[in-house]
């Protein structure tokens, strides 16, 4: 089974977020990045599937250099092969054309991505991916089972969860469940010293034009003070009369 | 030319995520001279989005459709968004329309935005605003394609009264076997209870509690306020609670119009998940908590004094106000 996993590179989740340029760019300076959280649950499922069933795993992020590292951490998690394809990442339908490019040039059997990507939370580069290269498509996966060609997925849904089956070739955007925190894999010095051998592709963009730009960015406005009470009576009059939630 | 709407329902019912997205459509259409056509897969009485703003009713009845199927309503959509030359696509924030929506968008070759908060802010361009970065800034994003996919965020507009007369249309759309390619099993899902997506209340707990035997006073909470209940992601780690109650960064997010923490310290991941929620309560003996810095009412006090004395004084309001 050949395995391609979607690497999106994002601001660790404790970062600050400010933006520069008249608010039009998001600020990097001090930003440490990783691998997308939805993807390292991802990439961790496939190492367990290359493992316990035979697969060759590929990572690929659409973006520039500076994401190497991330891939770099993606290989010392166990990954074969790195591909980047060197393109800025513009919106989510740029980034899927490019990576349907590469899923049909590789001929994979599974496509793992996230529910989405922490940062612009735009969840559709997945399904896009499926859609551009005709392969089946389960959202929001906590679990994935693969069994000769047939996979059964069970899928996250409002209040509950689903048991899908189908066909491979498919694409998946997965999130926590798919493995637990912690199967989550810490490269070890080993790993990281693998890493620095195996092959990171840098591969060519195809043409992709963006469908959506970002022009602009705020942060929400400022909170006011909390509101200290010292009874329930004085909470609830003002969740009634305030607040108007109750 | 239209503005073409999903309505989700569930056994004949609209959800309210139906009536709010076709009030959000009717907002769009009034801004682009355009009419609101909402599409109804084995949907309720169209009286309901009607009163919202609705032009019209496709409505399609199949068994074949019965369970979500993310290609076959994607297809549908697509089509109907054809056949009504529809401008505009707007979907809400559930899993299944996430689920479908970039589907369409490739499909429709349309331009897809999610988790948009508030009308346009121009409709040509067409530039809207929506939530990034896990809820911690907003972007004004263009939409530069002819054909438009727009995602409401959860709670963020609510349900606009705005009545029009509808025509109903039945609609077969043409699917092909391709649209049964991924093939439900079983579902799984509890429908007693109130769901955190769903939920205009949540009640969550936290480590504060100190164990799972101390959340009946948090269930009794929730019950007295039609509320979900929820918790941080130590109690769903340590078994707790399901893991499905699990909220913040890594866990489910929240946007209710009520969130009342207890017992939960107020870490930044955790706050990542509650953002979007209206007015937030916490509970805790510690004053120093950082909760209380992204709270907008706080109680500094002891959960198993002040919680049970809350359900008391709720209980009587209800009563009251019912
Ligand atoms: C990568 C990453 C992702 C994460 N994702 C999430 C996530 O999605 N969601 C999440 O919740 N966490 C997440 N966390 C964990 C997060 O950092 C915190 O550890 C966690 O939220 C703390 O949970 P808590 O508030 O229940 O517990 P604690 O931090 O232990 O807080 C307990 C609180 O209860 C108060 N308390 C104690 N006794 C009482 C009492 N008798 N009455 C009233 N109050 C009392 C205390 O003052 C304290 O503030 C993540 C962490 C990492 C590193
Ligand atoms: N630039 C990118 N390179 C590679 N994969 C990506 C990229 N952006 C998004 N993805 C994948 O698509 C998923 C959803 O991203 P998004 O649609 O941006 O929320 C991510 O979790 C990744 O698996």
């Amino acid at each position: 089974m050949k395995i391609l996993v979607c690497i999106s590179h994002v601001p660790d989740t404790t970062s600050k977020i400010n933006f520069t340029d008249g608010d039009s760019k998001f600020d990097t300076n001090g930003v440490q990045f990783v691998i997308n959280p939805n993807d390292e649950f991802g990439l961790t499922r496939a190492m367990w599937f290359k493992e316990k069933q035979g697969a060759t795993v590929h990572v690929v992020n659409v973006g520039g250099a500076e994401t190497e590292p991330t891939l770099r951490k993606a290989l010392a998690i166990g990954a074969d092969e790195a591909i980047r394809v060197d393109a800025p990442a513009t919106d989510g339908f740029s980034v899927a054309k490019q990576l349907a490019n590469v899923v049909k040039e590789g001929g994979y059997d599974l496509v793992i991505g996230g529910r989405e990507s922490i940062d612009y939370n735009g969840g559709m580069v997945p399904g896009m991916v499926a859609k551009l290269t005709g392969a089946n498509f389960i959202n929001t996966c906590i679990g994935l089972e693969i069994d000769g060609t047939t996979a059964t997925a069970t899928r996250e849904i409002d209040g509950g969860k689903e048991t899908l089956r189908a066909e491979l070739p498919l694409v998946i955007g997965g999130q926590k469940g798919l493995v637990e925190e912690s199967d989550l894999r810490i490269p070890n010095m080993r790993g990281i010293m693998q890493a620095r051998k195996k092959p990171l592709n840098v591969k060519e963009a195809v043409d992709a034009n963006a469908e959506t730009e970002a022009v602009h960015f705020a942060k929400p406005a400022p909170k006011g003070d909390v509101k200290l009470v010292e009874t329930v009576d004085e909470l609830v009059d003002l969740l009634h009369n305030e607040a108007k939630v109750i | 030319m239209s503005i073409l709407v999903y309505t989700e329902s569930e056994e004949g019912k609209y959800k309210k995520i139906a009536q709010e997205a076709v009030s959000f459509a009717r907002g769009i259409a009034d801004k682009m001279d355009m009419s609101v056509t909402a599409v109804a897969i084995n949907g309720g009485d169209a009286s309901e989005l009607e009163k919202c703003g609705a032009n019209k009713v496709l409505q399609v009845k199949d068994d074949a459709l019965k369970n979500f199927n993310a290609a076959a309503y994607a297809d549908v959509l697509a089509q109907a968004a054809k056949k009504e030359e529809a401008k505009v696509v707007v979907v809400s924030s559930s899993a299944n329309a996430k689920f479908l929506a970039p589907l369409l968008a490739v499909n429709l070759d349309a331009g897809y935005v999610p988790n948009v908060s508030e009308l346009p802010e121009s409709t040509s361009p067409f530039k809207v605003k929506h939530s990034v970065f896990t809820n911690k800034a907003f972007a004004t994003t263009e939409i530069k394609t002819d054909i438009k996919v727009v995602g409401l965020a959860k709670n963020a507009y609510g349900v606009h009264e705005n009545h029009a007369d509808a025509t109903i249309e039945d609609f077969a759309p043409e699917l092909s076997s391709d649209d049964y390619n991924v093939e439900t099993v079983s579902v799984d899902k509890a429908t007693d209870k109130v769901t955190i997506a769903d939920a205009e209340i949540v009640v969550s707990g936290g480590r504060g509690l100190k164990g799972p035997e101390n959340w009946d006073m948090i269930e009794e909470m929730a019950d007295i306020l039609g509320a979900a209940t929820a918790c941080s992601k130590p109690v769903s780690d340590m078994g707790w609670r399901p893991h499905s109650e699990h909220v913040g960064q890594t866990g489910k997010p929240v946007a209710s119009n009520l969130y009342i923490a207890i017992g939960i310290s107020g870490a930044i991941q955790h706050l990542a998940g509650i953002n979007a929620s209206k007015t937030k309560v916490v509970i805790n003996n510690d004053p120093e908590a950082p909760f209380f810095k992204a709270a907008d009412y706080g109680i500094v006090g002891d959960a198993f004094e002040v919680v049970p004395k809350l359900n008391e004084k709720l209980k009587e309001f209800k009563a009251q106000n019912a």
